[in-house]
């Protein structure tokens, strides 16, 4: 155990619990020995209780008087069988400082004995479903029950309870994928997570040029926008943004690069933000904030991970399905 | 003797310190051998025995609407108490049963002292039980003291084996019976004769076994003298109107025996005949001629053995009864100690344990079958659906406490053009169950200041628009 910064605590510890067992030993040694008087002549009734009542000889404030109610002689016995149990205990356990125990017993085995106790047991439930393929699993609500529970745990923190997004965590239900939304490319997303990340523009486009190109994504999608600066921006916008988005900018799935001309927004629609990301970029530093997509291969089996595809596979191809 | 407030024994003055005679700070139990004893307080406690035990063993084999009446069903945290079906949530009513109990035990502590223990206490009631059953067997208090006595032989072997063999009999029923309150009982005896227990339920049948076999065989007088914190501070509910058990020191001493014919005011005796039959009776051993001691659990056993000894006596009945500190020291009559049974603790007690009661009642009576939690979403606070559309989302669990399936209606309120977005118009919730579902709601990005707005949630059941419930909760619209 490395859990002590120095060797003193350890001995610390190991005194005071042997030192406490001691002295309770001797606590229960002693007062078994101890004999008051018992009250003068004490008539015996029949049930044996003297007439009269014990004390102790303990006297305070000149009157008051400690009672003695003896307890019976198992009871002090509990006390003993109590130190015997602590000695056996700290033996077989750890306990006593930073020794072991002669079972080897840790909390960190005692918790990997029982994840791999559990893991076997729901293994089987979970063994079926690595034979089949995705669509199949989808359209299982057992394995979709099961699913959306692995979802609320794992995923619901960044994509919301109902899978829908935030800003910048995309929406899982739509037909827009980042990077591809073929099953297979929802497995290789969870097990290995994704990083994509947009340079910043605002030294190579100025605080003008930012504006352009803003007016002319806007355009792209027909949301409302200044059409002067939309034909600025549209060369700005085929020099410094095109290699990722598209010289259409319907953007490319093999970098995660956003289709700008729909109506879905990872991060804002409104000029300012898309003004935001234009200058500053994405996913560039901790500090703004960065919103990459963790890798679970680490985290969940294979088979977790195809139940968890398959759910969010379905949210937006089994719609017809499930809107019955 | 002096009236104190606290009964315990009274010390007349400390013993002179007696060389020969000591005794240790634990003794030795000396064994109790109750001696049987009839009369009008040994049939309130044969009777309470009875009620309490046909409730206690029947109650799990009773049915209601197809299953098990009273059920505690632990795993599934729903308890079953005939129509009404208890969920975690509803705790409260625990905690008033609880405190209805405590109060009750003041009330009846302030009037008549230790009336539970005495009467109704799980340990006295089966600590009866397994006396009867000794008795049965082994006879009755001499007969037990000279078997104990007496050198092993066939018939005493015999005796205290069958003595044993009924008392884990018994003892592993009553196991099985309050294991039957958490499983259902048919299912566990079926499981229990073809040897298919499950461990923890074959764990507690054994403990709750063991712990009657023990507490009422063995420790007995024990529970209450070393072990029962209630024992003690029941005591602490004392005044001097509390009827309780006590002998008439006054018109019993100087106590002797005597002949029937002779006259006590006569021989200078008082009516104590000195018999013992009041000790022999006791089940924790003491001698009631003593005054007030705390090992009295109030069993009354007393009374019963002496007022057969004064009415063979020819005297009056009453040497030892139910009477109050006061009555003794004042010579109070029958009509004034009852009515100083009303005093203000008494109807103090017994105001706040009706008002209690009937807020329990109503509040029962009354209770919404359904139950709603709506968490918010924590990850996202808001986030725009599409564009000019803000969206909210959270989690909401519907609780149908009802042994019905229902259907439901959601609605929301609270923010202009607020609407609930892809939920069915319709949600069904099965039997007794929860659901779990997100739930989004949309705003209109203009419809309100930024900032967080109290938002309503109400669901209700499309067939009874009385069975509905609100919850509160917030919409956040973001600055743009």
């Amino acid at each position: 155990m490395s859990d002590f910064t120095s060797g003193f605590w350890n001995l610390y510890v190991i005194v005071l619990v042997v030192a406490s067992i001691a002295a309770c030993a001797w606590l229960l040694w002693a007062t078994g020995r101890v004999k008051v008087a018992a009250p003068k002549g004490a008539a015996k009734t029949a049930s044996g209780s003297p007439g009269q009542v014990q004390v102790t000889g303990h006297v305070w404030d000149g009157d008051l008087q400690e009672y003695n109610n003896p307890l019976p002689k198992w009871w002090s016995n509990l006390f003993w069988i109590t130190i015997v149990f602590a000695i056996v205990y700290l033996v077989l356990y750890p306990g006593l400082g930073s020794l072991p125990g002669v079972l080897g017993w840790t909390s960190t085995g005692a918790y990997k004995t029982e994840r791999a106790d559990f893991d076997a047991r729901v293994q089987p439930l979970y063994d079926k479903y690595l034979a089949m393929d995705i669509p199949q699993i989808a359209a299982d609500p057992a394995a979709q029950q099961t699913g959306e529970r692995l979802f609320l745990t794992y995923c619901s923190p960044c994509h919301g309870s109902d899978a829908g997004g935030s800003k910048g965590f995309p929406n899982l239900r739509d037909r827009d994928w980042l990077y591809g939304g073929e099953p297979a490319t929802i497995v290789t997303t969870i097990t290995g997570g994704r990083m994509g990340v947009m340079p910043g523009f605002a030294q190579v486009l100025g605080e003008e040029g930012v504006r352009d190109v803003t007016a002319y994504v806007r355009s792209l999608s027909g949301l409302p926008h200044d059409s002067l600066r939309g034909q600025l921006g549209k060369p700005m916008f085929a020099q410094n943004c095109a290699a990722c988005h598209g010289g259409d900018g319907k953007g490319n799935t093999a970098l995660g690069a956003p289709n700008l001309t729909d109506d879905i927004w990872l991060f804002g629609s409104s000029e300012a933000a898309i003004a935001e990301g234009v200058a500053k970029g994405h996913n560039l530093n901790a500090g703004a904030g960065v919103t990459p997509m963790p890798a679970f291969g680490t985290t969940l089996g294979p088979a977790q991970i195809k139940l968890l595809a398959a759910y969010v596979w379905g949210l937006s191809n089994t719609k017809p399905a499930a809107a019955k | 003797m002096e009236a104190k407030s606290i009964p315990i024994r009274i010390a007349p003055g400390a013993p002179a310190p007696d060389g020969d005679d000591e005794v240790g700070l634990y003794e030795i139990r000396r064994k109790i051998y109750p001696r049987s004893v009839t009369g009008k307080f040994a049939n309130w406690r044969v009777a309470l025995v009875i009620a309490t035990q046909v409730v206690f063993y029947g109650l799990p084999w009773l049915y209601w609407n197809g299953r098990q009446a009273v059920l505690f069903d632990l795993a599934a945290r729903k308890f079953y108490i005939f129509g009404i079906v208890f969920w975690p949530q509803d705790v409260i009513y625990l905690t008033v049963l609880l405190i209805l109990s405590a109060l009750s035990l003041f009330l009846f502590t302030a009037v008549a002292g230790r009336l539970w223990c005495g009467y109704a206490c799980p340990q006295t009631v089966y600590t009866e039980i397994f006396l009867w059953i000794e008795r049965r067997i082994e006879g009755d208090r001499l007969a037990r003291i000279r078997l104990d006595a007496a050198p092993l032989s066939l018939e005493k072997f015999v005796k205290k084996t069958l003595k044993h063999t009924a008392w884990v009999a018994l003892a592993l029923w009553t196991g099985y019976t309050f294991v039957g309150y958490f499983e259902p009982i048919r299912d566990l005896g079926l499981r229990t004769f073809t040897w298919n227990l499950g461990g923890w339920e074959a764990f507690w049948i054994l403990f709750y076994a063991f712990a009657t076999y023990g507490n009422a065989g063995w420790m007995r007088e024990q529970v209450c003298k070393y072990m029962c914190p209630y024992a003690r501070f029941q005591s602490v509910m004392f005044d001097r109107d509390t009827l309780v058990i006590a002998y008439d020191t006054k018109r019993g001493e100087p106590r002797g025996s005597r002949s029937r014919k002779t006259d006590p005011r006569v021989a200078g005796l008082g009516d104590c005949i000195d018999c013992s039959i009041c000790v022999q009776v006791c089940p924790t051993g003491i001698d009631i001629r003593e005054g007030l001691q705390y090992e009295c659990i109030g069993c009354a056993a007393c009374i019963d053995g002496c007022d057969q000894v004064m009415d063979k006596m020819g005297y009056p009945r009453g040497l030892i009864r139910y009477a109050s500190e006061n009555a003794l020291a004042l010579g109070q009559s029958a009509g004034s100690i009852w009515r100083r049974v009303l005093r203000p603790r008494t109807v103090f007690y017994t105001a706040v344990l009706l008002a209690i009661a009937t807020t329990a009642g109503v509040a029962l009576y009354l209770k919404n079958p359904i139950k709603m939690d709506v968490m918010r979403d924590r990850g996202a606070l808001a986030r725009e659906s599409s564009p000019g559309i803000m969206e909210n989302v959270y989690r909401i669990q519907i609780m149908n406490t009802d042994e019905v399936p229902r259907t439901f209606r959601l609605s929301v309120d609270g923010l202009p053009g607020i609407r609930i977005a892809d939920l069915p118009a319709t949600l069904e919730v099965g039997a007794a169950a929860t659901r779990l579902l997100p739930l989004r709601l949309q705003v209109p990005a203009d419809a309100a200041v930024p900032g967080s707005h109290k938002i309503d949630i109400v669901i209700e059941a499309v067939d009874d628009p009385k069975v509905r419930r609100h919850e509160k909760s917030t919409f956040i619209l973001p600055k743009p």
